[in-house]
């Protein structure tokens, strides 16, 4: 495996100054991969670590190290202290109205997992309707398919139009269902990029007495969230998809519902008194935080969104606009390829197929490149089945990449389609 | 065009050649032994039709899928080697192209592989290892009347 012996060849000529500031902040970008500079275009997948995150963690562990909760010794309560400052900073970096919306969990997943459980596990009934939108990644799909299994509920879908947008006439229609309970959308399609107008559909479901789940996991990182200006009623998110820690994630929910709701998993720290007879749940948010918890991770957590408060966050977005337009202009270049969702509001990410090249020879052929981009179907099955396609070779961006990067992919790409004798 | 070594190694023109004009790229008209194999990190999806005559061996072979360069150079390449062979030489020629794709052992070891030395390069990339043993995996599982397999 090679390290950052050397540093990286590419001469970011053409990129603004203050990305190139920020690029410092990131260590892994320096490195290379098989003695090239590592293009990373994968970060709808996860998201690289400031030095801040990771100098934020590595302090935790060298001074501030115990349990939380739980100890009346100085170190526990600087953990503890640590821990619920980290919950505060997540609240204000997302709009929440209190601390007891904010629920650290394990990931999207797993905050999915706990909504579906603890709220569709016990409030759907037999031929109730769960609507998911088409373009929905599996962990927003899966969980509601086991619950609707156990419950009787019927799952349906809010169709995806051609061009990679959610089709709001059908949703409009389908809501009027009065057995409609629960709606489940991607606030970002991880598989096309599309930005679903997820306010205007949590106003329209909150007329009609429908619970929203939105699934925030592709959106936290590309721009400011407010939970309370979508009016989510459940927003979801993960820690390393927004420049954080692995095993680390967000459940908001708003109070009112998250207090009428059964615990999802048991054990300490989520309870205020135990018996053999009779156990009395603990308040908001701890009655959703059994056992010890991701306390490490829940702190880089903080520091991540720290770190993505002290970017100029307009900038950033305008900037990452001017990298989705520049790659779609170079990547329609290279022959035989197609972009797969084209909606006019998408996030920095592409997804495109090669006429007669399957994405994973694209993949593997890139990955010798240097260029790291993911293919395959994305946990988004439907998405493919959707658009007949088998997979996607996915280009994602974050604030740290480059127009020079972009040229590297496009360059790599121009070298699969010479080698698979692509010519239109 | 200058490719990375790794990616050279692995895109031969055998490979690219197999990928696009497939070998016995069809169901045979009469068959013994069929199969499903499926690669569901990649979608690679094949299905692989043998007839075994009395002697058992492998008279007819054909197959029909989708997926990569190297699943589908593969399933190609496997069909035109192992066609008109006695099944104990297919299953020892199955080993033999597991351990090198897997690098236990080199393909100059064993004469054998001669024609499926080509995909030795997949030893370097641990996640192309089932796009190409996915085909002969396939193929085992026919002989021992499985008839779906996954390589996940």
């Amino acid at each position: 495996m090679q390290t950052t012996a050397e540093l990286s060849t590419l001469a970011f000529t053409n990129t603004p100054g203050f990305v190139r500031e920020y690029r410092k902040d990131f260590p892994i970008l320096d490195r290379m991969v098989y003695e090239k500079p590592l293009v990373f275009l994968d970060n709808a997948a996860s998201t690289q670590m400031p030095s801040q995150v990771m100098e934020t963690i590595t302090a935790y562990h060298s001074f501030h190290h115990a349990n939380v909760h739980r100890g009346v010794h100085q170190l526990s309560q600087e953990a503890s202290e640590l821990y619920e400052g980290a919950r505060e900073k997540i609240r204000a970096f997302i709009g929440a109205s209190s601390e007891r919306e904010v629920i650290f969990t394990s990931g999207t997943t797993d905050s999915i997992n706990l909504v579906a459980n603890s709220y569709g596990g016990y409030n759907l009934k037999q031929g109730d309707v769960i609507l998911i939108s088409e373009m929905e990644h599996h962990a927003n799909i899966v969980p509601w398919y086991m619950v609707a299994r156990r419950t009787g509920a019927i799952i349906k879908v809010i169709p995806i139009l051609d061009d990679g947008t959610l089709d709001m006439n059908a949703l409009h229609e389908m809501i009027r269902d009065e057995k409609v309970k629960i709606l489940c959308v991607n606030h970002v399609s991880n598989a096309l990029g599309t930005i679903n107008p997820v306010a205007e559909i949590c106003a329209l479901c909150r007329e009609k007495g429908i619970i929203t789940v939105i699934d925030g996991a592709q959106a936290v990182s590309h721009d400011s969230v407010d939970v309370k200006s979508i009016g989510a009623d459940f927003y979801a998110f993960s820690g390393h998809k927004m420049h954080g820690p692995t095993g680390i994630g967000i459940l908001y929910g708003r109070e009112d519902i998250l207090k009428g709701m059964e615990p999802f998993k048991g054990g300490g720290d989520m309870i205020l008194s135990v018996s053999f007879e009779h156990i009395e749940w603990n308040e908001l948010p701890f009655k959703f935080e059994a056992g010890t918890p991701p306390i490490a991770q829940a702190i880089g957590l903080g520091a991540a969104a720290d770190y993505l408060n002290s970017l100029d966050r307009v900038e950033v977005k305008k900037y990452e606009d001017s990298l989705l337009h520049y790659a779609e202009e170079k990547l329609i270049t290279v022959p035989g390829l197609r972009i797969v969702g084209k909606a006019a509001n998408k996030v920095s990410l592409h997804s495109f197929v090669i006429d007669g090249v399957h994405p994973h020879d694209i993949g593997s052929i890139l990955d010798g490149e240097g260029v790291a981009v993911r293919t395959g179907q994305h946990c988004a099955e439907p998405v493919m089945k959707r658009f007949g396609i088998p997979a996607t070779t996915r280009a994602s961006m974050s604030f740290y990449n480059t127009f020079e990067e972009i040229d590297e992919l496009v360059l790599a790409l121009h070298k699969v389609t010479e080698l698979f004798n692509v010519t239109k | 065009m200058l490719l990375n070594n790794r990616s050279k190694n692995l895109y031969q023109e055998v490979i690219l050649d197999h990928n696009k004009n497939p070998r016995n790229y069809s169901q045979p008209e009469r068959f013994s032994h069929f199969a499903k194999g499926n690669n569901p990190l990649c979608g690679d999806k094949l299905d692989l039709f043998l007839l075994l005559n009395d002697e058992k061996i492998v008279e007819e072979i054909g197959f029909i899928g989708d997926g990569c360069a190297i699943s589908k150079a593969s399933a190609s390449i496997m069909t035109t080697v192992v066609k008109g062979k006695h099944i104990d030489e297919v299953r020892k020629l199955f080993d033999g192209f597991h351990n090198m794709a897997v690098g236990n052992i080199s393909a100059s070891e064993d004469p054998a592989l001669r024609r499926l030395r080509v995909f030795e390069g997949v030893k370097d990339l641990p996640a192309r290892v089932k796009c190409a043993t996915l085909a002969w995996h396939t193929l085992d599982a026919a002989l021992n009347n499985k008839e779906i397999i996954s390589t996940e």
